[in-house]
């Protein structure tokens, strides 16, 4: 059993008053294309391990190539979306490495001429500014199979008895998105780094091209960070001026929270190394989600000779202008334009549209307006209860909400049965927790449980006769004007009629019978 | 009808055709006697690297149950074939003559092993080949050299040598071959037998180990002008499965080959292919071959192609780096060969694929990977890859401003005859030079064809004339192909391989 050394870390503010974060960020992304990139098989993730492959994806001697077109739809969407330029002619070309998941021991990707390049991202961030991310390229490639390390303790290849490798993921069409060096986000690099990501998931989500779940590892984040001498404001001509320092490449950082934190552990890790007079070595990082700290990979040299040449067995891809221009006419709205749009229809405060955004409730709250609840009722309970639960388990609104089988439908329903006058506040909350356990749909659960405000006013005036009679001090004070003295009467008949009352009839019913 | 000789294997596949479509011998009895002949020569020639005499029969069988029902069948349907093993063939070994493979089953077959079984043709097997197309001779090959039917002490030419002897040696009527840089057209002009490397993108490349893919392509072999037409037309046409195959119909070659007709074209006799280093006896066939094709009525002029002089050295940079890439898969992981390395514990997986490439592959597909690897590296790729890719530009640039004069141009198709085996083994340069004149049709892409122009004085073995045409123009090279053979089998009194020594008597006597 070895024990890998924790590395020293500045502390961040102190690292920040020395140094100039750059980032560079490479997202890979999995288009969910029904068949692979070079093949007819197809895509789906999870089946039995070696059953969706053919000669072509398997690299069987004579076996060729044939290219995806929907892929490259994809790919042009992509592009278009990130404000890139579409190549007229561009062509594939093999990488060249040998490794065992990697069927043909070269993985046709594209090197000098990708698809898409010149492009950029306005990333809002938390504060409503915005940084514009600068796209370098947006290329098309191939995955690569699934290497399992079967006998090692930590499933790495290190100590283990023997590996399995399942192609199932080989030739799955992958596009490969390259941001230009991220300068000026100084303190605010980590954040920088997440909002961009979520703002491409946001984005290609919108363009339904991939699944885009990280978890699954259909989008994979590999962060570049470098440390520059701090030496003024990060967007000042001075700081900007100063050289770049070595990268360290942080591999499959595979969630939106660790994008962030796995920077800001590399922006301290450097700050300690370059502190201390060390100087840091261009090497890969795997990224431990449970420690959050970052451990030395493989050392890369930029000499890492892949002897990219044009692969002879595809011909050039050359979209046409005119499929161009209408590939330009499928792209949905942007996504931070649909945003502001939806924000003054839903009529939110820029607050309460961050609290939305951030919680990634956008498309439900759309959803369950769709299905008839007024905006604020469904910002109100997606963000309650569920987004709590879904916080406490670690994941996304969308995904806990899914798995738990809670739609727009049914949120927009049990606003309904609030609107209606069917359920009161508490008694819509109790409703929620039973749809949440699972007992069903919320008009089943209240029927199941009984949940329903009593709309016979005579039950409610007994009541409310009752509890005068039983406080004749509070009756004369709101007798004599003190209106507010009400509330503690409301509260005694909500008391007797156990809570299935309407608190506001309760109130009219007390004030009428003693003004 | 030509009247079919008594010994079925002399035939030629249009003769058997002719014969099987009706229905005076059936395929069962074709196959079986070439069946037969295999088992009496290809001990001594060495041809087949796996023959399939029961599938073969089945093969038969069904063509001939299937004719009899009185279904419409192709031209060639029920004449037996073999098929060069680079091809993957279900079921069937393929090895591309390489210990790589030993023992690989592909489970899919080649497209143009499917087109060969949809069109009825019996496979009698696997042809021999140097390891994975890599030679001019078949000395590479990892399971021995073929053996030229006119002398067994020379070499057949390569890397289709198994297949230009089992052609000389009548083994079967039609063979299939890949052509890279003259695999095709070598052994069929040392063995004087037909051959044509198409236009590229005119037959698919699904299914063939790719040797150098921008350069590779398959063609039909034959002992007629005819036949190899009539198997090309089998062979070709557009793939799916192949994104650099062409979208068109296979060029109108069977009715080319059958006009024979050279009457009004302009033939040119390209300068630079036929000089120094060319064979006198070669040399002689070819001007004679040219002045009858003047006879024939075609016109004659001297064509320049001041690039093929780069020819070679360009073709042995993008060969190899191609060839470095497409051999990279053969790695103990998935299929062929593994082999452990010696006194390594437990090895891991990048020591058993040095290993086992180090002991799979032969000493000429090591020195193209290494000159391949070298020649795509980071600081050298723009002086070598990058220069050849310029240079083949500039051969395409020769070949369109030659055709804008010309329709057609021949050369000879190899400066020498057969040599003998062993002679270039220990000098690849000597090796190399052999594919001069047929490599600059592979770097652009033409077609190009070689029939047999007669014998050479000195040693009386054959030697060949290679036509070329521009791209998708493959029909011009059976126009000439065939109207040249026809005068040179009028003037030889038959065809030039009834004149190569008998093996079966050569076997008998050894027998005896
Ligand atoms: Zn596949």
């Amino acid at each position: 059993m070895t024990t890998v050394a924790t590395d020293a870390v500045m502390d961040y503010d102190e690292a920040m008053r020395k140094f100039d974060p750059v980032m560079g960020l490479e997202v890979h992304v999995e288009l969910h294309t029904a068949t692979k990139m070079f093949c007819g098989c197809p895509t789906e993730f999870g089946a039995e391990p070696n059953s969706q492959v053919c000669p072509v994806c398997l690299g069987l001697p004579g076996a060729l190539p044939v290219v995806n077109e929907k892929a490259v739809e994809s790919a042009i969407r992509i592009g278009l979306a990130l404000n890139c330029e579409i190549a007229e002619w561009c062509r594939f070309a093999r990488k060249n490495y040998f490794y065992p998941d990697m069927p043909k021991n070269f993985q046709t990707s594209q090197y000098d001429e990708p698809i898409a390049f010149e492009g950029h991202l306005d990333v809002e961030l938390e504060d409503g500014s915005t940084y514009r991310v600068e796209i370098e390229r947006a290329h098309m490639e191939e995955d690569t199979g699934k290497s399992l390390h079967i006998g090692g303790a930590t499933g790495r290849i290190h100590g283990a008895d023997h590996s399995l490798v399942d192609y199932n993921r080989a030739g799955i069409p992958l596009i490969e998105i390259v941001t230009k060096p991220m300068v000026g986000a100084g303190e605010r690099a980590p954040e920088v780094a997440k909002a961009y990501v979520s703002a491409l998931r946001e984005l290609l989500r919108a363009l339904d091209v991939s699944d885009v779940k990280m978890e699954q590892g259909s989008m994979r984040c590999d962060a570049n960070v470098s440390l520059r001498p701090h030496v003024g404001d990060p967007l000042s001509e001075e700081q900007l001026a100063v050289p770049l320092g070595t990268r360290t490449e942080t591999k499959n950082v595979n969630s939106l929270r660790s994008v962030e934190r796995a920077v800001r552990y590399e922006i301290s890790r450097h700050a300690a190394i370059l502190d201390g007079g060390g100087s840091i070595l261009q090497e890969t990082r795997h990224w431990h989600e449970d420690t959050g700290i970052t451990t030395s990979g493989r050392v890369k040299s930029d000499a890492e000779d892949y002897r990219y040449f044009p692969e002879p067995d595809l011909v050039p891809v050359a979209p046409t202008r005119e499929t161009v221009d209408a590939l330009r006419g499928t792209l949905p709205e942007p996504p931070g334009l649909r945003r502001k749009r939806l924000q003054s229809d839903w009529g939110y405060s820029d607050l309460e549209m961050r609290d939305v955004v951030n919680a990634g409730a956008v498309e439900l709250i759309e959803e369950t307006v769709a299905a008839g609840a007024s905006a604020a009722a469904a910002r109100k309970w997606w963000l309650g209860e569920p987004s709590r639960r879904a916080n406490a388990e670690g994941q996304d609104i969308v995904t806990y909400a899914a798995g738990l089988g809670l739609t727009p439908a049914h949120v927009a329903e049990l606003d309904g049965l609030v609107a209606s006058g069917r359920l009161n506040d508490s008694m819509a909350r109790q409703v929620l927790d039973g749809v949440l356990a699972g007992e069903g749909t919320p008009t089943a659960v209240a029927d199941a449980r009984g949940l329903e405000l009593v709309q016979d006013d005579g039950a409610l005036e007994a009541a409310v006769d009752k509890v005068i009679e039983a406080n004749p001090d509070v009756a004369a004070k709101i007798r004599d004007g003190k209106v507010a003295a009400a509330g503690a009467l409301i509260g005694q008949v909500m008391k007797e009629m156990k809570g299935q009352a309407d608190a506001g009839k309760a109130r009219e019913l007390i004030l009428a019978k003693l003004q | 009808m030509t009247d079919l000789p008594t010994d079925l294997t002399r035939a030629t596949a249009a003769g058997l055709a002719d014969a099987l479509a009706s229905g005076a011998i059936s395929s069962v009895e074709v196959t079986q006697a070439h069946l037969d002949r295999i088992v009496a020569v290809d001990g001594q020639v060495h041809s087949y690297l796996h023959v399939d005499g029961a599938g073969a029969l089945a093969q038969a069988r069904s063509v001939d149950d299937r004719r009899r029902a009185g279904e419409t069948l192709g031209a060639l349907a029920g004449v037996p074939i073999a098929v060069k093993d680079v091809m993957t063939t279900k079921g069937l070994p393929t090895t591309c003559g390489s210990r790589i493979l030993e023992g690989w089953v592909p489970p899919y077959d080649a497209t143009v092993v499917t087109k060969l079984r949809q069109a009825g043709l019996p496979i009698l097997g696997k042809t021999n080949m140097d390891e994975f197309a890599m030679g001019s001779s078949t000395e590479h090959s990892a399971y021995g050299p073929s053996h030229n039917p006119w002398d067994l002490d020379r070499i057949p030419g390569g890397s289709g040598g198994g297949s230009s002897s089992v052609l000389a040696s009548f083994q079967a009527p039609l063979a299939t071959g890949t052509d890279t840089g003259g695999s095709i057209r070598q052994p069929a002009a040392v063995t004087a037998t037909v051959g044509t490397k198409p236009t590229y993108g005119g037959v698919s490349r699904y299914g063939l180990v790719a040797l150098a893919s921008s350069l590779d392509q398959a063609g039909p072999c034959g002992r007629t002008v005819l036949d190899t037409a009539l198997l090309h037309a089998v062979m070709g046409g557009h793939d799916p499965m192949d994104s650099t195959s062409i979208d068109a119909p296979v060029p109108p070659v069977v009715e080319a080959a059958r006009a024979a007709d050279v009457r009004g074209m302009r033939i040119g006799v390209v300068k630079e292919l036929g000089g120094e280093g060319y064979q006198p006896g070669v040399r002689a066939r070819f001007d004679e071959s040219v002045a009858l094709l003047q006879e024939l009525g075609a016109e004659v002029v001297e064509v320049s192609c001041p690039n093929f002089e780069y020819a070679l050295a360009a073709y042995y940079l993008i060969l190899p780096s191609e060839a470095s890439s497409n051999l990279a898969k053969f790695d103990a992981m998935r299929y062929g060969m593994r082999v452990q390395p010696d006194g390594v514990d437990a090895p891991s997986a990048e020591q058993v694929m040095a290993a086992t490439r180090d002991a799979g592959f032969g000493p000429e597909v090591k020195r193209r990977i290494i000159l391949g690897t070298y020649a795509l590296s980071s600081g050298y790729y723009d002086a070598y890859y990058g220069s050849a890719q310029k240079v083949r530009a500039l051969i395409a640039q020769d070949f369109a401003s030659a055709y804008d004069k010309v329709d057609v141009l021949v050369s000879p198709t190899a400066p020498t005859t057969a040599f003998k085996l062993g002679d270039k083994l220990e000098d690849p340069m000597a090796m190399y030079l052999n594919d001069i004149a047929t490599i600059p049709a592979n770097l652009a892409g033409v077609p190009g064809m070689s029939i047999p122009s007669g014998l050479a004085d000195e040693d009386g073995l054959p030697a060949g004339i290679q036509i070329l045409a521009p791209a998708t123009k493959d029909e011009r090279l059976y126009s000439v192909g065939a109207a040249l053979e026809a005068a040179l089998v009028d003037r030889w009194g038959g065809p030039i391989l009834d004149r190569a020594p008998e093996l079966g008597v050569a076997a008998a006597a050894k027998g005896a």
